[in-house]
């Protein structure tokens, strides 16, 4: 068999070999559905209660993407602010660090009272959960810049503005993709985080209900609807990168 | 008044730890003159290490200079000017771009990007053999057709100086060799004046017109040897007595070729 149809087929065989472990043990063991439902009664639930998932997770997907999104319009922008200023870099990294150690969900609260039970509260947590590794990321690649290449922009005696956008900026964007694809990811984290302090809708709120309506069923179908979200977010990342891979590194190709 | 003029120019690093100047000054050129004419190639021959980057890298005005001056055309270089192109020691070109985007960069930062430069781009392309490769993205080329590119980027604003840093310096012998009649070429055709770092010895007399044989740190300049090898030179120029006349004396400008060894 090639390498292409292994790639293709051994994924869906991984999960259908843990779920048939899981229904083997449910019946085993004979567990009760309240504690652990059967991966054929969280079918069911997902079959029943397809509509009511499309529309939270529709509601979550966008808390995610809009959060991403000022993830990366904030982050970048403070990126090149601290790689490119001393100043700043000395004023504000620790700053930065010491709002990354204090967990995300500890914020949550406060968030809550400033900006309600809206979608705000959900944007500014996935906001504040992704955007730290997009700075990192982005501040890495701007610094990574080979000074050859600035040395030649030097010579001929170019701008800031057009080292930053035709030196710097293209040599950070495989950089601002790698931090991109980890913020997504971090991004349907906050999303839920959200969802779960303080919203009437979402899969984080589906599964909060559902949970505490002893409806494990449910509460497992919204987590694997929460798993789906997160590579489709992801995926979203993957298809963007490739629609720019003229202006990436070549991927390093076996031979 | 020659093309360019370097007089007494020097040039110490301080050394700083913590904002503080830790130990002694590093003296990386001792004292340098030297003078050149319009068209003329000269090699700055020397150990690795000892200071000729440093010295091309002030002519380019990328770097201040402790003392001295340093005139081109009789102005006074104090920063980058892009009547200049430098080559450096790896090709440094930008993986997101294809060849002839890479070579025309200096037009796009000059504001100068036309038809007239893609022509130019494209002429240049041809001379160093990289036809049909304009759209060819740098890492599917070898490292001496990288180099080649680089060359054409260095020279698409037809600069009147072009500073060298090693730029075959990374390259295999053969490929070397190859190159070294290729710059020749160019040069006999753009008429360019040349300043080129080297620590090959070969290379130096085979390409100079001028040879400044530097010493180890502090860098001065040891020796200067006229080159008056006939053009156009080839293969065979190597092999002439004259030639390696030529590299004996700087093989012992350099301290490595001893009266000794020459004897035996």
């Amino acid at each position: 068999m090639s390498d292409n149809w292994k790639r293709l087929i051994l994924p869906p065989l991984g999960i259908l070999l843990l779920l048939l472990v899981w229904q083997w043990y449910c019946v085993q063991f004979k567990v009760a559905e309240a504690v652990l439902p059967k991966p054929t009664q969280v079918a069911g639930a997902i079959i029943a209660r397809w509509d009511l998932l499309l529309e939270e997770g529709w509601v979550t997907l966008k808390a995610t993407l809009y959060g991403f999104l000022l993830a990366l319009g904030i982050g970048i922008p403070i990126a090149v602010a601290i790689s490119n200023s001393k100043v700043l870099n000395w004023m504000f990294s620790p700053l930065l660090i010491a709002l990354q150690s204090v967990p995300k969900v500890a914020l949550a609260p406060i968030v809550l009272v400033w900006l309600g039970t809206g979608i705000e509260s959900k944007l500014a947590i996935a906001w504040l959960v992704a955007f730290f590794p997009v700075v990192i990321d982005t501040a890495a690649g701007l610094q990574s810049t080979p000074p050859e290449l600035l040395e030649l922009a030097r010579s001929l005696r170019a701008s800031r503005w057009q080292i930053f956008w035709k030196v710097q900026l293209p040599a950070a964007l495989p950089f601002i993709m790698t931090g991109a694809k980890v913020a997504v990811t971090l991004a349907v984290i906050g999303a839920v985080i959200g969802e779960f302090i303080g919203s009437s809708e979402g899969l984080g709120h589906l599964l909060l209900s559902a949970t505490s309506q002893i409806n494990t069923p449910l509460a497992f179908a919204s987590l694997f609807a929460l798993a789906a979200l997160g590579m489709l977010a992801y995926l979203l990342v993957v298809i963007v990168e490739w629609l720019l891979r003229p202006l990436l590194p070549p991927a390093p190709t076996t031979h | 008044m020659s093309f360019g003029e370097l007089v007494g120019v020097r040039r110490v690093f301080e050394q700083q730890r913590y904002g503080r100047l830790v130990g002694e000054p590093l003296v990386a050129i001792d004292e340098a003159s030297l003078s050149f004419e319009e068209g003329e190639f000269v090699a700055l021959l020397g150990p690795s290490g000892c200071g000729k980057t440093t010295l091309l890298r002030i002519i380019a005005g990328l770097i201040p200079k402790t003392a001295g001056s340093v005139r081109i055309r009789g102005e006074e270089v104090t920063e980058p000017h892009p009547d200049f192109g430098f080559v450096f020691q790896t090709p440094n070109l930008m993986p997101w771009r294809n060849v002839l985007d890479n070579v025309l960069f200096p037009m796009e930062i000059l504001g100068k990007r036309d038809q007239a430069a893609r022509a130019r781009a494209f002429e240049l392309l041809e001379m160093v053999g990289l036809k049909g490769f304009h759209h060819v993205r740098p890492h599917q080329l070898s490292g001496g057709m990288q180099q080649r590119a680089a060359l054409c980027r260095a020279l698409v604003h037809q600069p009147t100086l072009l500073l060298m840093d090693e730029p075959f310096g990374a390259l295999d012998e053969l490929t070397r060799m190859e190159m070294n009649d290729l710059l020749l070429d160019i040069r006999a055709r753009t008429k360019a004046t040349v300043v080129f770092v080297t620590h090959s010895i070969a290379e130096a007399v085979y390409l100079a017109d001028q040879v400044l044989v530097f010493s180890k740190r502090p860098a001065r300049i040891a020796e200067r040897i006229n080159v008056d090898l006939p053009y156009p030179r080839s293969a065979r120029t190597r092999y002439t007595e004259q030639f390696m006349a030529l590299e004996r004396r700087a093989g012992r400008a350099l301290g490595i070729f001893h009266e000794a060894a020459e004897r035996s």
